[in-house]
């Protein structure tokens, strides 16, 4: 089996020290997946401010996109919405500076594709990120093929990069997925998009085993998780449950026929959040 | 820069030409790529997949097409001898089928037993249908809506050939659209599927294999052009969406450095007009990453993808294949642009004076022949890629110069 059970190169973060905690608690953490800005900047940062308090341990933020290729249909939606409200790479990173006059402790991790990161400019993207106080990326369209463009240059700016790894990736290209990945290891639990079909209890129960033999970062598992009662299932075996179309379809069913948030939105889907938390949280009670 | 020695060596291992190309992918599709590109080298290295390939496209396509002195419009011109190389009596009509042909036999090769495709004019949807029908697979056709209300007559072929053709109602509905839809579909059928991209753009090795699949036109405009002429071609011309019949054409002659080559991309309403006027990546654009590659893309300032605009549906795509971004940078081809009304022209003048109705994206290679070859001496001999016929065409063209059919 694998030697190398690779450490986090960015062991002092925000992300690091979430996962002791969690595992100091004994419990697996809730990542929540919403795209900055959906459906215009000020739901969006009220959204963001109020996860933690519902729930969310970890924070994936989505930056929105044209072309999200890897997408289902509710993150689509939620992405064009995002722009249709005028959101950008900068005021993305501008949600996560307010974000972080709130909060100082939960991580925050992008996640997106790679063109308007490249459009913005790779330098002045990651010293911006790290500035507003982003603590990783995950950027769907980057294999490890490609690290050179963001991945290394982001490990370099003290930026974790956070791998996805698939049923598709075998034992052979196992060891270079995990290789530069920092903070922790994304089990996508499905080959698909986001927000189709969930993967069996039993496959992702090997999955995770199978990583852990791989590595020593922290495995969260995604794609398909819609329950409170799916996350608590998820987090019996896994470091972490993601959820994303689930929750971003809870907020798309509380947009009026013109798009704009209904009163009650946020709470509505900040309620969501928090009995997703009491799943993962009640998970290995 | 440096001048290669070869303009003919690309990509290297990474699937780079220059700066551009690159697997950018998600994981999920990343290990089917590498056995993709695995498949492909071992089949091209072995004679029974090549003679099959050589086969099927005599007997099945009707290779060669003629390389076709268009007399009429030389003397109408009146400056340079003007060849067409005739794709359009291929089989289906057009380019695509050469490299559908080529895929599909890859694709049995690896096992695969379902075959998705994207279509933009729905030539390259036509070709994939008609190989899936000819080797018995299914096969499902992705279209944006906008595409399948323009392209109604390529939709019914499609359909008789046993295509399901899935309608895309993302972003624009149109040509990049159909594109992500299939690229999402490969994700989730991964085991099974195999991806006929129909342009030379896409994650290596697709751009690689839809060029080497494509270069049958221009080695056979050299050996054509040899027995007609008894020398090389003085310049070729082709239309570019994505690229696929341009760098078919061009690439047997990139190290020939007395051939000039001119891609032609869509103006659409002019590109000085804006950003959503057009489709010409190369001239109204910049590099960036979309659809598993680094190329010239169609984008705002903050990297979101532009929706391109051409008269034609096989144009309008928001990127071009990596390897037409890097032969331009490094100066090797020339690309121009046409626009709408130009290649309008160009298609009624190729009707009265050749007897042929070209597609609407060959008329794009056309209008840069127009305002070439009369400034060209007459002993010039300049080839222009007839990527298409224009039957499909016929009712956008009529309801563009106000005719009701
Ligand atoms: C006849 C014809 N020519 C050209 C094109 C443009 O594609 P490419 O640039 O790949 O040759 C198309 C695309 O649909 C087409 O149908």
């Amino acid at each position: 089996m694998s030697a190398d059970l690779s450490a986090d190169p960015i062991s002092d973060g925000r992300i690091a020290r979430r996962f002791a905690s969690l595992k100091a608690e004994g419990r697996a953490g809730l990542i929540t997946f919403i795209t900055a800005g959906d459906p215009d900047a000020a739901t969006g940062q009220a959204l963001l401010d109020g996860l933690p308090a519902a729930g969310a341990d970890l924070i994936e933020l989505g930056m929105p996109f044209t072309d999200p290729m890897a997408d289902g249909p509710a993150i689509q939606a939620s992405s064009l919405r995002a722009l249709a409200g005028g959101m950008s790479v900068r005021r993305t990173l501008e949600l996560v500076r307010g974000f972080r006059t709130k909060d100082a402790d939960t991580p925050i991790i992008l996640m997106g594709y790679y063109n308007p990161i490249d459009s913005y400019g790779v330098d002045r993207f990651l010293a911006d990120a790290k500035a507003a106080g982003v603590d990783g990326l995950i950027v769907v369209d980057l294999p490890p093929e490609e690290d050179d463009e963001l991945c290394i240059p982001a490990l370099k700016a003290g930026v974790s990069f956070v791998r996805l790894t698939t049923p598709t990736t075998d034992d052979q290209r196992l060891p270079a997925v995990l290789t530069n990945n920092s903070g922790f290891i994304y089990y996508v639990s499905i080959a698909g998009i986001t927000g189709t079909a969930s993967a069996a209890n039993t496959a992702v129960d090997a999955a995770v085993a199978r990583l852990k033999r791989h590595t020593a970062l922290p495995v969260a598992v995604g794609f398909g998780i819609k329950t409170p009662a799916q996350a608590a299932e998820v987090a019996r075996v896994a470091d972490a449950a993601v959820v994303g179309s689930a929750i971003v379809t809870r907020l798309a069913d509380g947009l009026d026929a013109g798009g704009k948030v209904r009163p009650g939105t946020v709470e509505d889907v900040l309620g969501f959040v928090r009995e997703l938390a009491g799943g993962v949280r009640g998970a290995r009670g | 820069m440096t001048i290669p020695n070869s303009y003919r060596s690309g990509p290297d291992e990474r699937g780079h030409f220059g700066v551009y190309g690159g697997r950018f992918v998600a994981e999920t599709l990343m290990p089917l790529i590498l056995d993709v590109e695995k498949a492909y080298r071992e089949a091209r290295a072995d004679p029974a997949f090549e003679g099959e390939m050589r086969q099927q496209l005599k007997q099945y396509v009707g290779r060669p097409n003629p390389l076709y002195y268009a007399e009429r419009l030389t003397q109408h011109l009146g400056g340079a001898k003007i060849y067409f190389k005739r794709e359009e009596l291929n089989h289906t009509g057009a380019h695509k089928i050469n490299n559908c042909i080529g895929q599909i036999l890859l694709a049995r090769r690896m096992g695969k037993t379902r075959i998705i495709a994207e279509t933009g004019a729905g030539q390259h949807g036509v070709a994939t249908a008609t190989v899936c029908a000819l080797y018995d697979m299914p096969c499902v056709i992705y279209m944006g809506e906008t595409d399948i209300a323009r392209q109604a007559p390529n939709v019914f072929r499609m359909k008789l050939l046993g295509a399901e053709v899935r309608a895309v109602t993302s972003g624009a509905k149109t040509l990049k659209d159909a594109m992500n839809e299939a690229l999402r579909d490969w994700v989730t059928n991964v085991a099974d599927t195999f991806y006929i991209i129909g342009t030379a753009a896409g994650p290596h090795p697709y751009p690689t294999i839809v060029r080497d699949f494509q270069s049958i036109i221009g080695d056979e405009v050299r050996s054509q052009m040899q027995e007609l002429e008894g020398r090389l071609p003085d310049s070729l011309i082709a239309c570019v969406g994505g690229g696929s019949n341009a760098i078919g054409l061009f690439h047997p002659f990139l190290d020939e450095p007395t051939v000039k080559m001119v891609g032609v991309e869509a103006a659409g309403r002019g590109i000085d007009k804006g950003p959503l006027d057009h489709a010409a990546s190369i001239n109204g654009g910049r590099p960036g990453v979309l659809h598993g590659n680094r190329t010239y893309l169609l984008q705002d300032e903050d990297g979101q993808i532009l929706e391109g605009h051409s008269i034609s549906a096989g144009l309008d795509y928001p990127g071009v294949g990596p390897e037409h971004s890097w032969l331009h940078d490094s100066g090797r081809v020339e690309y121009s642009a046409a626009t709408d009304a130009e290649a309008l022209e160009a298609f009624q003048l190729c009707a009265r004076t050749e007897g042929i109705i070209p597609a609407l994206e060959s008329a794009h290679g056309l209008a840069e022949v127009i305002k070439r070859a009369p400034t060209l001496p007459k002993d010039h001999l300049m080839v222009l890629c007839l990527s298409g016929r224009g039957d499909k065409d016929i009712f956008s063209v009529a309801q563009h110069l106000g005719v009701s059919l």
